[in-house]
């Protein structure tokens, strides 16, 4: 599959070298019934390498995920084989429900039916609500 | 409503405030008398902690009020499985204000989204325990007659001490405030307390891995306790210990009028002999304890 073999779909182009299986994992990708592929290594003139990830079908983004985890990356919407849209991810202010906190004193690893809320702190690092640790990504 | 989950919940004319009802309560007690008649404490002790219960308990009789609760999660609800939500949802119902400890962290922010009444974090694992902040800032404001610039030595786990690291956080806010660091090198605070909280609000401080040579320079001296299981050996342990417990004979050197402070409780880390010294403040603290939890239940409960 070659990018302009897409005729409606995305590219979720310029993730960084090694992160495209975390992306697609956390975007729920596997769940899609079109075609999805994902690349690894590929050249890049900016960072040496990237990974980027074909999807052969115009479906909503969940664009706060796709912010967390790959703020570096662009969004094409690609439209009869012509990129339409560019798109940015900001990394969003609060994550809910997308990772879970690793702390294992945390209430969150007991507590019954409870939101896994992450916030974004001033110097971007996300930290747990509850017990304030820090996500390694 | 108002909670007290983290000291930095309360800005700094807030805390200001209400260390000056605790001042007063020290000195007028029956004026306080009371202040909370028809009203109920509850406290939820997820995890024992006798000493801060009692404080809490005390607090309320002496401000006309009546408690509730449980000391131990073998006694209450929690032990069958029941969320801490839905317990605090039923407790809401008996109490007007509850007072909780928990050992996991975060416990009391799940506790604020369920509850109806304030809640108070009596302490959640090794995250926060404010009312401890309050009761050291208390002591100090007592002891020094101001909470802006002096000299703070914190010694010992400067690691994994809760008390110490929200100490920093309510003293960040203050103006012309330094810190020393004295703690081996395994147990120095950690990057984010010098980053997010320190360097962020201009904050000076040094580190050193001596107690004796750091002395002379304190006005206030926070000591904490050196736990053996925090060491890779029990060598290392050894041979680290006794450098920071303090003695009369290195207080020697340390100004006449330096408070000695210390959460408590103590295991050899002070030895027994400090305690005549009148610069030791730990017992005070104590005391302390109780008048700014009575102040504090006043003021989440919007009395006047
Ligand atoms: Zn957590």
């Amino acid at each position: 599959m070659k990018i302009d073999a897409i005729k409606n779909g995305i590219v979720i182009d310029h993730i960084d070298a090694g992160k495209g299986r975390k992306v697609y994992e956390l975007l729920g990708l596997e769940n899609l019934d079109c075609t999805v592929a994902l690349f690894k290594n590929l050249p890049s003139k900016k960072s040496g390498k990237k990974d980027v990830i074909k999807i052969d079908a115009d479906i909503e983004l969940n664009f706060e995920v796709l912010g967390y985890i790959a703020p570096e990356a662009t969004v094409n919407v690609i439209c009869d084989q012509v990129i339409k849209q560019k798109i940015r991810p900001e990394p969003p202010k609060y994550l809910k429900n997308v990772i879970k906190c690793k702390n294992p004193r945390c209430i969150t690893t007991v507590e019954q039916g409870i939101d896994q809320i992450f916030k974004l702190t001033e110097n971007g690092v996300y930290r747990c609500i509850y017990c304030e640790n820090s996500v390694n990504k | 409503m108002k909670n007290l989950l983290s000291i930095t919940d309360f800005s700094v004319a807030e805390i200001d405030e209400l260390l000056e009802v605790a001042s007063d309560i020290s000195v007028n007690g029956e004026k306080y008398a009371e202040k909370c008649k028809n009203k109920i404490l509850a406290t939820l002790f997820f995890e024992p902690s006798t000493r801060t219960r009692l404080s809490f308990e005390s607090a309320m009789l002496s401000l006309g009020g009546k408690t509730l609760g449980f000391s131990d999660a073998n006694s209450s609800s929690s032990s069958k499985g029941e969320s801490v939500s839905d317990t605090i949802r039923v407790v809401s119902c008996y109490s007007d204000i509850i007072a909780m400890r928990h050992p996991k962290e975060g416990a009391p922010l799940v506790a604020s989204m369920s509850s109806t009444v304030p809640i108070i974090n009596a302490g959640d694992g090794g995250h926060n325990h404010p009312t401890q902040t309050l009761t050291d800032l208390l002591t100090i404001k007592t002891e020094k007659g101001k909470l802006d610039d002096f000299v703070i030595g914190f010694c010992g786990d400067l690691k994994f001490g809760r008390t110490v690291h929200s100490l920093i956080d309510a003293l960040a806010m203050r103006k012309g405030i330094k810190v020393v660091l004295i703690s081996p090198e395994e147990l120095k605070v950690p990057d984010y307390v010098k980053t997010d909280v320190m360097d962020k609000h201009g904050m000076e401080y040094e580190e050193t891995t001596d107690l004796e040579k750091a002395l002379p320079k304190l006005d206030v001296l926070y000591m904490t306790r050196v736990q053996q299981e925090r060491f890779f050996s029990e060598d290392e342990y050894l041979r680290l210990r006794d450098s920071y417990i303090l003695t009369l004979d290195k207080l020697q050197n340390a100004k006449k009028d330096m408070s000695i402070l210390h959460p408590l409780p103590r295991v050899n880390e002070i030895s027994v002999d400090v305690d005549k010294d009148p610069r030791a403040c730990y017992f005070k603290q104590v005391q302390n304890g109780k008048y700014v939890r009575m102040a504090l239940i006043m003021k989440l409960l919007g009395v006047k």
